[in-house]
């Protein structure tokens, strides 16, 4: 089981990541576990300053805009 | 080389559609269809060429890049990170207590959130685009100006302690540095997600600036502006400032408008007051601010630019007129 983080003040991009992935993870059939953060002092805590930010099992793997959906692919498969 | 679009709307309106030249609405569908061709397929191109560029542009570098300066370079260097450094007011907070964390000083934080909507590549390419270098020059050192100077007032003001006391107990973590792909396969590939995600964010209001645009061209008489805000009214400015308060749109969407307007012939400072009041001094980006800004600091924040705004204007209508 994957713990992913997205991290955003709750803005349109974030929801996209987020919806992103869960798709992603659905299609690719791997189990995670997604939890949308978005106190600010946690976001920063990550060194993150661009939203959304990705975070996968403690690390983050992305920041500022939406991914792409071929690197979400590769932290699923990862 | 924008012949094309006049073309194109040209054959659409009045080989395609038959309809005659002259009439109002056949004027505002023109303007509309060129507009509307002209404007995406250059946001399309500016958008992608400095997304591969700016690859390495990010916000956590921009904080690198500010942290430790020595305050008189850091306020011009902010006010050009502004213009080119992909920005959507969501991010701002973070990036505000990011550069704060950092010891970045206050006002060169806000100078940096001041330029960053106002000016940017796209407003850049598009007023180059349609309305001349002159513009484009006038534009771009006017916001630069207004960015370092609220910048430099802040800090000489000691507004940092209108900061939000929580912002200052943040710690960030270690700043997360992602290795970009830089591969030209790689920076392409960023620059149509970033293609895709910046029109995906402003085509709407890109698209009613046009159609506002159009609406002006077409319907409203050619004096209907010279005379309730051209040169002779003293009060053209404050109210074109006013005026863009409660409106909010990004530079794409306003350019449009502008055009229209100078079309009309209202002068070239009432315009700039308008569309930079539209782009910089909005109550949404007001609300996002006032989570990490106290009351105080935001009215200071807002009579600054509005102040700024009517200078601007009132001088360039004064060089120009």
């Amino acid at each position: 089981m994957k713990q992913i983080k997205v991290l955003g003040s709750g803005c349109r991009n974030c929801v996209n990541t987020a919806k992103l992935i869960t798709d992603k993870a659905e299609a690719l059939g791997v189990a995670v576990e997604i939890e949308k953060v978005t106190d600010m002092a946690t976001i920063m805590s990550y060194g993150v300053m661009s939203t959304p930010g990705v975070v996968i099992d403690g690390v983050v793997v992305h920041a500022g805009g939406v991914p792409a959906p071929a690197a979400v692919e590769g932290w699923l498969r990862g | 080389m924008f012949v094309i679009f006049t073309h194109l709307a040209d054959w659409l309106v009045f080989t395609q559609l038959g309809l005659a030249h002259g009439t109002k609405f056949s004027d505002a569908l023109h303007f509309f269809v060129e507009d509307v061709s002209k404007i995406f397929v250059l946001l399309t191109v500016i958008i992608f060429v400095v997304g591969m560029l700016r690859t390495l542009m990010t916000p956590e570098r921009l904080r690198h890049a500010l942290a430790g300066r020595r305050r008189g370079p850091a306020y011009g260097l902010a006010g050009l990170l502004g213009a080119v450094t992909p920005f959507c007011s969501c991010s701002a907070v973070p990036l505000f207590i990011g550069l704060l964390e950092a010891g970045v000083p206050m006002g060169v934080t806000m100078t940096f959130l001041i330029t960053s909507p106002m000016v940017n590549e796209v407003a850049v390419v598009m007023l180059l685009a349609l309305l001349g270098w002159k513009l484009t020059a006038l534009y771009f050192g006017t916001g630069m100006v207004v960015g370092i100077v609220g910048g430099l007032l802040i800090d000489a003001l000691g507004l940092e302690r209108y900061v939000e006391d929580y912002v200052w107990k943040i710690r960030m973590g270690q700043v997360a540095e992602l290795a970009a792909d830089l591969s030209l396969k790689g920076r392409m590939a960023y620059g149509w997600l970033q293609v895709r995600e910046i029109l995906g964010r402003v085509w709407l209001y890109v698209l009613i600036g046009i159609g506002v645009g159009a609406g002006l061209h077409g319907y409203v008489p050619a004096d209907f502006f010279l005379r309730h805000a051209g040169p002779d009214n003293p009060f053209a400015v404050p109210l074109a400032v006013l005026a863009g308060v409660p409106l909010y749109s990004n530079a794409a969407g306003m350019i449009p408008i502008v055009e229209a307007l100078l079309g009309k012939g209202l002068p070239v400072g009432t315009v700039l007051a308008l569309m930079m009041s539209v782009t910089a001094l909005s109550l949404p980006e007001m609300m996002i601010l006032r989570k990490v800004l106290k009351l105080p600091m935001l009215a200071f924040f807002a009579a600054y630019l509005a102040i700024a705004f009517m200078v601007v204007g009132y001088l360039f209508n004064f060089i120009l007129g």
